[in-house]
C-alpha cells in the first residue's frame, strides 16, 4: 500500500518491486486482451458481493464465471431478436382464454349452465390427492367455459387428462343437442357414395364370391357405447376437437393392443392385429372402455325411470334420472364397502357394443340369393345372446383380476373424519378415481388410458395358416407335355384312329348307300 | 411439479410432511433429507437414498439395504401390487432341478420388496442434469456449488441428462463426441443412451419455466428441473411396477 501524498516512487527498493509487479498485472493478455489485475480485482469483487461460503473451495469456478461473463458483455453489440419459440406460441393462444368475449354480459344463462363447478370438483379431488395443480385446473375451467359457449350443449363434463409421448389430451364429455342427426346422415351418404364407386370399377373384373364376415354394426348416437360425445385439446386454450363415434371393431382391437398415445390425433396406429382407424379413433374406444369399467356414483344418486314391468324386456335400461329424494349415504359406511358405490355407465360386453345384436341375420340381398338357389340352411350355432351385468350394478360385484381387488376405498382424512370424504380408486384402470361427499360426487381420470394387466402384455398369435387342399392326382398340377410327346403319342392311335375311320368310313358309305 | 401427471399431496399430508421431516432430520442427523416420493397402495412414503419409509407421513422406519440376493429373491416370488402392508408375506414355489425335484418356497416380505423396489428405481431411472455433480480430485461425486443450470435449449436435449448412479458400461465414444465432453462432470451415463430410445418423455410446463422429464419404464417417475436455476430434483409417484411392455407400447 502505497502513502497517497507520494509520488516519488524509487525511495523504496520494495514498493519499487510491488509497483513493477503491479505494471505486469496490468499488462494485457495477448490472446484474450484482459489482463490480470483487472481479473483479480473483478473475481474479488464477486467475492465481496456474494460471499459464497467456503469461498476458497469454489475459487477456480469463480474465476472462470468471471471470465465468461467478460466474454460475454463483448458479444452484446448485436440487438438479439426476441425468439418465437413454442412458449409464446402457448401463451398467446392460452391469452385468449382469459379475455371476456363481447356477449358474456349478463347472460341469463347464469342460472343454469351445463358447465361444471371445476373449482369446486378440484377442491374435493385434492383432498384425495389427485389434481392438475391450481393454474392447470384454472386454464381448463376457462376452456371448457370456452366450449360450452360455441357448441350448444346440454351437459359438459371434464373428463379427464390422458397422457401421451409427445402431448396430453385434455377430454370433455358432453351431450348434444341437435346436431346428432345431421352428422349421422352425413356419414351415411359418404358411405353409399363409396359403394357406387367400388360397384363401378368391380364391373370390369369379375367379382369375388368372398363376403368377409358381417361387421357389427354400430350403435346409433346418443345410445350404448356412444352416449356421450368427447372433445379434446392439446392444451387449454388450443381449439377443441370432436372425436368421432366409436364402433364395435374399434373397441374389440383396442383390448387386444397396448399401445401408447403419441399426442397427435391422426397418427396412425400399427400394431397387430391391425387397429381400424387411427390415433382420435383409438383415443375414443379407450375413453369408452374407461367409461364403461369406471364411471360410479354412490348408491341411490341415480334411479331407473321405468317401473317394474320392463324388466322383462331383452334390452338393458339404460335411462336413469337422478332422483330428488337423495340424501347421500354417510362417508364411513361409502368408505367401508363397496356395495355403496355403483356403475352407471353400462359395461362393454364381447361384441364390443352394450346392446347384443345379432349378426347371423342375412341381409335381404342374401335372402334374394339364397332363395333362387339352394334351399336355405340354418346357421348350425347361433351364437348365444350376451348380456352383460345390468346398468346400476354395485362395484362389490366387479371381478378380481389377479389377486388384486379391482377398487380400492380411501377416506381423505383419517384425524378429521367430520369433514372427510369417501374416495375410490381403480386398481383395472390406473388413474380413475371417483369421490363422494354428502350429495357431491364426481368422477376423473388421469393417466396413460392403458389397462392395468397383471402380468406382461403378449400380442395375440397370427391365426394358423389355412388348410390347403390335399394332394390328390386329380388336383395336382402335371406338366403340359412337349411338341415331340404329343407328336409321339398322336402317332401311336393316330394308326389305330385311321383304321378305325377306314371301318367307319366302309360303314358310313354302306349306310349312305342304303 | 409432477401435478400434472395427475397425483398430488394432499394439504394434509404437506403439512404433515413438514414437521414430520424436520424432525426426522434432526434425530437421524441426516445432512440433506429429500422427498422422494410415495409408492402406492396407499400412503406408503419412502425416502431417499437411506430408504426409510413411512405409512402414515409421521412415523418412519428404515428399510433394510438391498442386497444382490435380496433382488432376486424379490424378483422371484413378489408380483402384483403393493398390498399396504409392510410385513405381508409373497410366498413362490420353485422347482428345484436336483434329484427328486423338491420344491422350496421363497418368501420375501413387503418390506423388503419395497426396499429392492426403491433400490432399483433409483439405481435405473435417478436423473441429475449434467453439470450439477462433479467429481472432485479424490474421485468422489459432490455436488457443483457454482452450477448455474441448463439454458432452455439445452433442458430439451436429453443427452444433457444423466443417471444418477453407477455408471453401467459406458459405449465407447469416437473423437468427435469425446471433444465436447469433460471429465469432471461426465463420469455418468446420459439419458440419451437409453434403451429402448423414448422411454423418456420430455416436457415443458408452465411457459417454458418447469423442464418435466418422465420415465416410461418406471411410469410415476417425474424429473423436473428449472432451466436456467440449478433447481431440479425428481419424484415417484406410482405402483411400483415396472413397465415391461414398454417396447410394445412405443
Amino acid at each position: 500500500m502505497e502513502a497517497p501524498g507520494d509520488s516519488s516512487s524509487d525511495t523504496d527498493p520494495r514498493q519499487q518491486a510491488a509497483l513493477n509487479f503491479k505494471a505486469f498485472l496490468l499488462k494485457s493478455s495477448t490472446k484474450t486482451n484482459q489482463n490480470l489485475y483487472d481479473h483479480l480485482a473483478r473475481v474479488l469483487t464477486k467475492v465481496m458481493d456474494e460471499r459464497p461460503p467456503n469461498a476458497v473451495d469454489v475459487f477456480e469456478d469463480i474465476s472462470l464465471q468471471v471470465k465468461a461473463n467478460q466474454l460475454q458483455d463483448n458479444q452484446s453489440t448485436l440487438r438479439s431478436i426476441p425468439e418465437n419459440n413454442a412458449a409464446f406460441a402457448l401463451a398467446q393462444e392460452q391469452k385468449a382464454l382469459f379475455i371476456r368475449g363481447a356477449g358474456d354480459e349478463q347472460e341469463e344463462g347464469m342460472a343454469e349452465t351445463p358447465l361444471p363447478n371445476l373449482v369446486e370438483q378440484s377442491f374435493f379431488f385434492d383432498q384425495a390427492e389427485v389434481g392438475l395443480g391450481r393454474e392447470e385446473t384454472q386454464r381448463i375451467f376457462l376452456a371448457l367455459k370456452q366450449l360450452v359457449d360455441t357448441q350448444h350443449l346440454q351437459r359438459c363434463r371434464f373428463w379427464g387428462k390422458i397422457l401421451g409421448r409427445e402431448a396430453n389430451y385434455i377430454v370433455a364429455e358432453v351431450e348434444c343437442r341437435d346436431e346428432e342427426e345431421e352428422q349421422a346422415e352425413e356419414t351415411q351418404k359418404d358411405e353409399e357414395e363409396e359403394e357406387a364407386r367400388d360397384e363401378d370399377e368391380n364391373d370390369l373384373l369379375p367379382k369375388s364370391t368372398y363376403k368377409p364376415p358381417p361387421s357389427v354394426p354400430m350403435e346409433a348416437r346418443s345410445s350404448g357405447t356412444n352416449k356421450f360425445s368427447y372433445f379434446v385439446c392439446r392444451e387449454p386454450g388450443l381449439p377443441w376437437v370432436r372425436l368421432p363415434d366409436v364402433t364395435p371393431a374399434q373397441i374389440v382391437v383396442a383390448r387386444q393392443i397396448r399401445k401408447l398415445f403419441t399426442g397427435h390425433l391422426d397418427a396412425p396406429i400399427i400394431t397387430y392385429p391391425p387397429f381400424p382407424g387411427n390415433e382420435a379413433n383409438y383415443l375414443r374406444a379407450q375413453i369408452a372402455r374407461i367409461s364403461a369399467g369406471t364411471q360410479v356414483s354412490p348408491l341411490g344418486f341415480y334411479v331407473f325411470e321405468e317401473e317394474e314391468e320392463e324388466e322383462a324386456e331383452e334390452g338393458a335400461r339404460d335411462n336413469f334420472i337422478e332422483n330428488p329424494e337423495f340424501e347421500g349415504i354417510p362417508v364411513p359406511d361409502m368408505v367401508e364397502s363397496l356395495s355403496t358405490w355403483v356403475h352407471h355407465v353400462q359395461h362393454i360386453n364381447k361384441q364390443g357394443r352394450c346392446v347384443w345384436v345379432r349378426i347371423s341375420e342375412k341381409t335381404e340381398e342374401e335372402l334374394d340369393d339364397e332363395a333362387e338357389g339352394e334351399e336355405r340352411e340354418e346357421e348350425p350355432d347361433e351364437p348365444e345372446p350376451e348380456v352383460g351385468p345390468p346398468l346400476l350394478t354395485p362395484l362389490s360385484e366387479d371381478a378380481v383380476v389377479n389377486n388384486t381387488p379391482p377398487w380400492s376405498t380411501r377416506i381423505s382424512s383419517n384425524l378429521i373424519p367430520e369433514y372427510a370424504i369417501a374416495y375410490v380408486r381403480s386398481n383395472l384402470w390406473p388413474g380413475a378415481y371417483a369421490y363422494a361427499s354428502g350429495k357431491n360426487f364426481e368422477n376423473i381420470y388421469i393417466g396413460w388410458g392403458l389397462k392395468y394387466l397383471g402380468e406382461p402384455y403378449t400380442p395375440p398369435m397370427p391365426p394358423t395358416p389355412q388348410q390347403e387342399y390335399p394332394s390328390e392326382p386329380e388336383i395336382t398340377e402335371v406338366l403340359d407335355p412337349s411338341v415331340e410327346e404329343e407328336q409321339a403319342l398322336k402317332a401311336a392311335p393316330e394308326d389305330q384312329q385311321l383304321s378305325e375311320e377306314e371301318n367307319e368310313g366302309q360303314e358310313e358309305e354302306e349306310e349312305e348307300d342304303d | 411439479m409432477d401435478s400434472d401427471a395427475g397425483v398430488t399431496l394432499s394439504a394434509e399430508h404437506r403439512a404433515a410432511l413438514q414437521s414430520s421431516l424436520i424432525i426426522l432430520k434432526r434425530n437421524m442427523n441426516f445432512r440433506r433429507v429429500l422427498f422422494w416420493g410415495k409408492i402406492w397402495v396407499g400412503e406408503d412414503q419412502i425416502r431417499d437414498r437411506k430408504s426409510i419409509y413411512s405409512i402414515n407421513c409421521i412415523d418412519w422406519h428404515l428399510l433394510p439395504p438391498a442386497t444382490k440376493a435380496l433382488i432376486d429373491e424379490v424378483a422371484m416370488a413378489a408380483k402384483g401390487r403393493f398390498m399396504g402392508d409392510p410385513s405381508h408375506k409373497y410366498e413362490h414355489e420353485t422347482q428345484e432341478q436336483e434329484e427328486g425335484g423338491q420344491t422350496t418356497k421363497v418368501k420375501v416380505n413387503e418390506e423388503q420388496r419395497l426396499a429392492v423396489t426403491v433400490f432399483t428405481i433409483d439405481n435405473e431411472v435417478a436423473v441429475v442434469p449434467r453439470g450439477a455433480y462433479i467429481k472432485n480430485l479424490q474421485g468422489i461425486a459432490q455436488p457443483n456449488r457454482s452450477f448455474e443450470g441448463l439454458n432452455p435449449s439445452e433442458a430439451a436435449e436429453l443427452s444433457n441428462y444423466l443417471h444418477f448412479s453407477e455408471s453401467r458400461k459406458p459405449r465407447k465414444k469416437n473423437i468427435m463426441e469425446m471433444a465436447n465432453l469433460n471429465p469432471s462432470i461426465d463420469f455418468l451415463d446420459p439419458l440419451s443412451e437409453d434403451i429402448p430410445k423414448g422411454s423418456w418423455i420430455v416436457h415443458f410446463e408452465h411457459g417454458n419455466r418447469v423442464c418435466t422429464i418422465k420415465s416410461l419404464v418406471w411410469q410415476g417417475l417425474t424429473f423436473f428441473n428449472l432451466p436456467m436455476t440449478p433447481w431440479h430434483g425428481y419424484l415417484y409417484m406410482g405402483d411400483g411396477l415396472k413397465n415391461v411392455d414398454l417396447s410394445f407400447m412405443l
